[in-house]
């Protein structure tokens, strides 16, 4: 009988053919799925000509998602989506979405059914984590592994040390998986999870819907996590089941499975948090963050652009205005969640409010296009990222927060909770 | 492999955005994405540094992005070596798979001041601070890992794995 494993454990095992894997093992395994953008898919694609294959490994498993600067926002942006177009086409790639049907790629995939429990998936984004949520052991790579994956189908993996989150008892209300994902950040650090496998588990974890158990899982790399799991349960169950287009695999972490660390944290002791400047750890209280005046909010990206964030944002914007100092930029991060925002009448409540309303695409997170920010501009966001830079101009800020912080503080012209404006 | 140069001493957490800024990343070339190099920490980066020069840090170099344009730039704009207390896995993966000499070596990372000179062996993992003399040893490469770089990194390795080298 194989040693008791973790998930992250098991899923590699079954995708190198052995029984068991220990932490540190190097092993070479069969990948599910592999995915590149518009960014990091050009320097793949010149990979599998520097390789000398013909064709990829498998054109129902390269994925290709054109969302960072689409529609594209330059002749230099245009000239790297054709690449990407040109190859999906000569390649017959399954999964490439043009523009009109393309969303944030960690948005898109699970919603479209792409991605499901037990899968090995590596992509190039960072943010390839994201897919943990559902089961599946899911990591970012730089585009020289994608092209191999790409040409092979296969890639090499440190198995990694697993670290166990335990989040017990109920989260007090407003409070956010993304206030969540910030306050573990904020007690671990940028990189309190290097190189190790991040699993969430707990009653208040349980309790979360398949949305914002997404956005847990997509911010495991700004602790430095190789992956960021969350065991499969009915909640993911109802979420998989007619969506994966492919039969899927749950994997448990055994009870006696060794983890290098166990994190117990009690859910009522999360408040609604901002990371400020220049880190995802920087968190504060958004109590405590009041006297931060912003120039702009943007509420999207794969972190919360999907359809219950922007109702979270709908919640607090309704029968609001936002404050004529502040730009409120709104992305829904797919075509179907900005029709779901259609139909449930969230578009209204975001034009009545005077917020923009953006076609999906990464845009202003990296600092790309529709919203970046001037010097000594500050933004409040539904990202990621609050590096230099990353939003515009190298002397701008970013302060994170959960989209109803983010909806609140473009009212309140200031970072701010929703119960502020009563 | 040899490396010798002057040390541009950053600090902890530097991330890839600081690196290459994507405000740059419409293009994947080289000489073009070294031009803009750490602008974001240090407008004048490029012009302070010399071919062969070496960056050394401390904590989590290359958090961040997956973008491989960050170890890219590095490599373009001169810089032989990154010598660091810790790497950012997907930096630090980048780094053989496009073969910018990385080491990890925390105690060098304390002794080693920005403008030293410092020499490093690459196949030994030794790091010799010539402005104060003191040598360290850098945490060896796993045998894998070491396989990839000398084979001349991941494509080189995946060519010969399928038989077109």
């Amino acid at each position: 009988m194989a040693r008791p494993m973790t998930m992250a454990e098991k899923i590699l095992a079954a995708h190198a053919g052995l029984d068991e894997v220990v932490p540190g093992q190097l092993v070479e395994c069969n990948l599910d799925l592999v995915l590149a953008n518009d960014v990091t898919a050009p320097i793949a694609i010149k990979k599998v000509a520097e390789i000398g294959v013909d064709k990829v490994f498998d054109p129902t498993r390269v994925l290709l998602v054109p969302d960072h600067y689409t529609p594209n926002k330059d002749i230099a942006a245009a000239t790297q989506a054709k690449i990407v177009r040109e190859f999906a086409h000569e390649q017959g790639i399954t999964h490439y979405w043009e523009i009109g049907c393309v969303g944030v790629e960690h948005a898109l995939l699970p919603e479209q059914g792409v991605v499901g429990a037990g899968d090995l998936i590596i992509g190039a984004d960072s943010h390839t984590c994201t897919y943990g949520a559902l089961g599946a052991f899911s990591t970012g790579v730089g585009s020289t592994d994608a092209g191999v994956g790409f040409a092979t189908g296969k890639a090499w993996f440190k198995v990694p040390e697993s670290i166990l989150f335990k989040v017990e008892g109920q989260l007090r209300p407003g409070v956010t998986g993304k206030d969540v994902i910030l306050h573990i950040i904020g007690k671990i650090g940028v990189d309190g999870a290097l190189y190790c496998a991040m699993e969430f588990t707990g009653s208040a974890i349980r309790s979360l819907s398949m949305d914002q158990r997404l956005t847990i899982s997509n911010m495991a790399i700004e602790a430095g996590g190789k992956a960021g799991l969350i065991e499969v349960d009915d909640v993911t169950r109802a979420y998989m089941d007619g969506r994966v287009e492919r039969p899927y695999t749950e994997y448990h972490s055994d009870a006696d499975a060794t983890y290098k660390q166990v994190v117990e944290i009690d859910a009522a002791d999360i408040e609604p948090c901002v990371a400020w400047p220049h880190l995802p750890s920087n968190t504060h209280p958004v109590s405590e963050s009041r006297h931060i005046t912003i120039d702009q909010a943007v509420i999207g990206s794969c972190t919360n652009g999907r359809l219950e964030d922007m109702r979270q944002a709908a919640e607090v914007l309704r029968g609001r205005k936002v404050n004529p100092n502040v730009r409120c930029i709104i992305i829904p991060a797919t075509q179907q969640v900005y029709r779901a925002c259609m139909e449930e009448g969230l578009m209204e409540v975001f034009l009545d409010a005077n917020c923009a309303i953006s076609a999906p695409t990464c845009g202003p997170c990296l600092g790309g296009h529709m919203g970046c920010l001037a010097k000594g501009e500050r933004a409040v966001a539904t990202t990621n990222r609050n590096f230099v830079g990353r939003m515009g101009h190298p002397e701008s800020e970013v302060y994170l927060a959960s989209p109803a912080v983010a909806a609140a503080s473009a009212v309140a012209g200031h970072l701010a909770l929703p119960e502020d404006l009563d | 492999m040899q490396f010798k140069g002057t040390v541009y001493r950053c600090g902890r957490d530097i991330d890839t955005d600081v690196i290459i800024p994507a405000r740059y990343l419409t293009t994947s070339d080289p000489a073009e994405l070294a031009k803009h190099c750490m602008e974001d920490l240090d407008t004048e980066f490029t012009s302070k540094i010399s071919q062969g020069d070496i960056i050394v840090a401390d904590e989590n170099f290359g958090c961040g992005s997956s973008r491989e344009h960050a170890p890219i730039a590095i490599k373009a704009a001169g810089i032989d070596v990154v010598i660091a207390k810790s790497f950012a896995r997907i930096f630090y993966r980048n780094s053989i798979n496009i073969g910018l000499a990385i080491m990890e070596c925390p105690e060098a990372v304390d002794a080693i001041s920005n403008g030293d000179t410092v020499s490093v062996d690459a196949d030994t993992g030794t790091i010799t601070n010539e402005t104060t003399g003191q040598t360290f040893q850098a945490q060896p490469f796993p045998p894998f890992l070491q396989e990839i770089i000398e084979e001349g990194g991941l494509i080189a390795r995946t060519r010969k794995k399928l038989g077109v080298a």
